[in-house]
């Protein structure tokens, strides 16, 4: 354990420290990402076998099964720094909960395009008002909802608050989407992989999907902080240290 | 090896639309994402450079 008086996780709270420390790791966290999803790539084609149900249909699992953890996850952790910024008053979080919701959203509409394109070879239909299917759709709309009310409103610490309350109402689509295979019969498939049991599935199609879990989730870190890097220099333009970082790029 | 041939490979077992939908699709999304990030940012910083030069001429004139 390291004893430092003077380190703080509160120092990298404040925009100005955030920037340039978000600046350094996201090429590192795009590098991680192309490297993983290249490597889960070659699992998912080349070394995962053929299933015996579903014949090659089922590679789709490794973006459909990933993009739907993520699309859960970056709402929880949306959700997380909404309230931190909402009890704290921490402008950073909240700047980091805006740049999480588009991919947030997009993971999710991949999770529902990969879903229907899965769905008709294997259930013989795109879409059905299922559980799984209708709160993973929910959870678009909040997304989507939680983006087009920040853009509605001009002041971005009401905009924080107001967004923050929504994204913190919503958390509770997360659980129902995850559980919903178990409490309402669905078409949907129960969960293949779980933290109680072994995984129902051969060992090289799950290392492949895993693989591809973290790849997204690296891609999301890296898209993440680009994104609040543009979000803090156009929120942070009043203060002088924006004006000296954007008067030495221009 | 799961592939005999290119051609077996494209048709993934006749599920071709299907699974070359979806990761079409999905890289899409991620390539659109990346460059509309680019963008984004290109566009802040030209935004608020001229934001500044605004500025700092209103501060000359009423000088």
């Amino acid at each position: 354990m390291i004893k430092s008086e003077r380190f703080s996780w509160f120092h990298f709270s404040s925009p100005q420290t955030f920037y340039p420390l978000a600046g350094t790791l996201q090429p590192w966290f795009a590098a991680a990402a192309t490297l993983l999803c290249a490597a889960g790539l070659y699992l998912s084609f080349f070394v995962a076998p053929t299933d015996a149900q579903q014949g090659e249909a089922y590679r789709i699992i490794f973006i459909h099964v990933p993009a739907a953890w993520m699309s859960m996850f970056l709402y929880l952790v949306m959700g997380f720094w909404s309230g931190v910024g909402l009890v704290l008053n921490t402008r950073l979080s909240s700047m980091v909960a805006t740049a999480l919701a588009p991919t947030g959203a997009l993971f999710t509409f991949i999770a529902l395009w990969t879903g229907a394109l899965w769905g008709k070879p294997t259930w013989g239909t795109w879409w059905v008002w299922d559980a799984r299917l209708t709160s993973e759709l929910i959870l678009l709309f909040l997304y989507i909802g939680f983006m087009a009310l920040q853009a509605a409103i001009d002041d971005p610490r009401r905009a924080d608050k107001a967004g923050a309350v929504l994204a913190l109402v919503g958390v509770i689509n997360v659980p129902i989407i995850y559980y919903s295979v178990q409490w309402w019969s669905t078409l949907h498939q129960g969960a293949s992989v779980s933290m109680k049991s072994a995984p129902s599935m051969a060992t090289t199609m799950l290392i492949g999907m895993l693989i591809m879990a973290l790849g997204f989730w690296m891609y999301s870190i890296a898209a993440v902080l680009a994104r609040v890097r543009c979000v803090i220099l156009e929120r942070e333009r009043h203060t002088e240290w924006v004006m000296e970082e954007v008067g030495g790029q221009a | 090896m799961n592939w005999h041939s290119w051609s077996d490979f494209l048709a993934m077992g006749g599920y071709a639309l299907y699974v070359w939908g979806s990761y079409a699709v999905t890289l899409v999304v991620l390539i659109v994402e990346i460059v509309a990030l680019v963008m984004r940012r290109r566009g802040v910083i030209e935004r608020l450079a001229k934001f500044y030069a605004a500025r700092r001429r209103n501060h000359e004139t009423e000088a």
